[in-house]
């Protein structure tokens, strides 16, 4: 399978990674033998194989609906690049 | 052309827990920017989710009382964007193996008919943060007080056809969580979110056409303007030979008018993938069981129940059905006097007039459901009329007492001794010698019409005191 180029760009975007140009004609062939290698495990028959949700043979263990944290946010907003008014301010985003 | 509108819903359900779904922050609402944000909610470095046993069995409720299919193993999985009221970057919520499969429940439509409404599915997720546009110099404030908080989304068919379905819809799920408890319903504190998808097909058509999705309507009435807004759009582009564009809409209810959210198409592809820090949630049939066996009578078989056990009309049984604080209020009202379509008249008009007007709910009512059935007592023992009792219910509203405390204080007790009720008819009678001349006269159908205006006259004398029922055998006697 090959991936186009046009394809990562698209990748990146969402990951908000930032490819130059110079790199995404590399990036695009290694993913590319990335994807080779997938192919190769494609060939197995998994037909009647239940997909696997974590390699793990164990099941979530829940936790009583108890509140065990307590207000902390002068310690968390001390490292905060940005604060006003208990609020972590960050670049404007609006729709 | 006719157009037929198709509606599924989203709603997003806050679940009534102390603490997150994933973190031992607490939820309470409205607290300081902040406070309630703490490492997991943060995505620091290194946290790692562990699910809330309260959540799960608030969704495996919602799955028993809705019928559906309650999966034993559901999974979770990250929903990938980027906002800055999500901190990791990705929402964890449940996209393939949702924990609540397919069900349905009735809805009560609005000309009294029911119909049942498919439900797609429910899964548990994450909330977000809350994002604040203004005065931060050109930067934007986060608050993550809410992010974490466990969610329910409720997917239903796309089985609604116009507003007031939906509406109907969603005040009917309102009803059923607030009766399971797993929810508290409030609207205005945002604990019942919807988003609308909606497409228009012409009449007859089985086809789906392209849809629109309004997000984060946040009333009934909204709901109910946003799509009337969103039909009037598309049915205008449709007409003019346009196409409807897949997308996303926010609904403005300033200007009422739903407009384009997202720029980006791209912006949409949230590629899931399983929760690698969750595993998967698995139950067994003692658990559902147990649930199941715990669920309070829903309001379903509690309208049908008064229906049929007291002979209320299935509208009526309904509104008394409504919460089930109402429900039980009533219910003790029924019990205490004896006669339910009288208590059931007196909760639906003078309880429940009262409580509209003075904006408040039946938790606060200041007149307890005992000393309503007490007032009722006396209407049916004959001690006051119906009249008098508006009355008496209103002091009581004030405070005033028990209704036998203010009826004896007033000295409002019906008048029903034939002695005292002669000297007054005798003493209209005599006031009105014309109409009972006129009465003498008159044939039967004219009679009843007279007899009705000396039976006023003498009710007015009493102060609406005089028993209507000897008053009137009284002039009848008298009238010869």
């Amino acid at each position: 399978m090959k991936i186009e180029q046009n394809e990562i760009e698209k990748i990146a975007e969402l990951a908000r990674i930032r490819i130059s140009d110079s790199e995404i004609g590399q990036v695009t062939s290694r993913i590319t033998e990335i994807l080779q290698m997938v192919d190769a495990l494609q060939a197995v028959d998994t037909r009647d194989i239940e997909p696997m949700a974590n390699p793990l043979d164990a099941t979530q263990h829940l936790r009583p609906d108890k509140v065990t944290e307590s207000n902390r946010r002068d310690a968390f907003q001390a490292i905060a690049p940005s604060v006003e008014n208990g609020l972590y301010l960050v670049p404007k985003v609006i729709e | 052309m006719q157009w037929e509108c198709v509606i599924g819903l989203e709603v997003h359900l806050q679940l009534a827990t102390q603490s997150k779904i994933f973190s031992g922050s607490p939820t309470t609402f409205g607290a300081a920017p902040n406070t309630q944000a703490n490492a997991v909610d943060l995505a620091m470095p290194g946290m790692l989710p562990v699910l809330n046993e309260q959540a799960v069995c608030h969704a495996v409720k919602f799955g028993v009382g809705i019928g559906a299919n309650v999966n034993k193993r559901s999974v979770f999985d990250r929903k990938n964007y980027f906002y800055p009221d999500l901190p990791k970057g990705y929402q964890i919520s449940q996209f393939e193996a949702p924990i609540v499969g397919r069900g349905s429940f009735e809805v009560l439509m609005e000309d009294g008919s029911t119909r049942d409404i498919g439900i797609t599915r429910a899964h548990l997720e994450e909330d977000a943060g809350k994002s604040l546009h203004e005065d931060f110099h050109g930067q934007s404030g986060i608050d993550l007080n809410r992010a974490g908080t466990p969610l329910l989304e409720i997917v239903s068919d796309p089985d609604i056809r116009n507003a007031a379905e939906a509406v109907a819809y969603l005040k009917a799920l309102h009803r059923l969580v607030t009766y399971l408890g797993i929810s508290d319903g409030n609207m205005a504190e945002g604990s019942m979110r919807c988003d609308v998808n909606i497409s228009l097909r012409p009449e007859g058509s089985q086809t789906l056409g392209t849809r629109a999705e309004i997000k984060n309507v946040n009333s009934f009435r909204f709901v109910e303007k946003a799509i009337h807004h969103e039909f009037e759009r598309q049915a205008d582009i449709l007409e003019s030979g346009g196409k409807i564009v897949q997308e996303t809409r926010l609904y403005d209810s300033d200007r009422d008018e739903t407009r384009s959210m997202r720029s980006k198409e791209v912006a949409n592809d949230y590629r899931y993938f399983p929760e690698p820090d969750l595993l998967p949630v698995v139950i067994d049939d003692a658990y559902i069981e147990a649930i199941s066996d715990s669920l309070p009578e829903l309001p379903r078989e509690k309208r049908d129940r008064f229906s049929a056990h007291y002979g209320l009309s299935k509208y009526d049984a309904n509104v008394l059905s409504d919460s089930r604080p109402l429900a039980d209020y009533f219910e003790s009202v029924a019990t205490g006097c004896g006669d339910a379509k009288i208590a059931a008249n007196w909760v639906q008009v003078e309880l429940l007039g009262q409580l509209n007007r003075a904006e408040t709910v039946i938790e606060n009512c200041p007149v307890s459901a005992i000393d309503l059935a007490g007032l009722i007592t006396r209407i049916l023992d004959n001690s006051i009329s119906g009249k008098i009792a508006k009355q008496v219910f209103e002091a009581m509203w004030q405070g005033e007492g028990s209704a036998d405390e203010i009826i004896a204080a007033k000295g409002l007790q019906q008048v029903s001794d034939t002695g005292a009720l002669e000297t007054i008819v005798d003493e209209v009678l005599g006031a009105n010698a014309g109409q009972v001349q006129q009465y003498l006269e008159a044939d039967e159908a004219k009679r009843k019409k007279l007899v009705g205006f000396f039976v006023g006259q003498v009710m007015k004398l009493s102060k609406g005191q005089a028993n209507p029922k000897i008053v009137n055998e009284l002039l009848v006697k008298k009238l010869v």
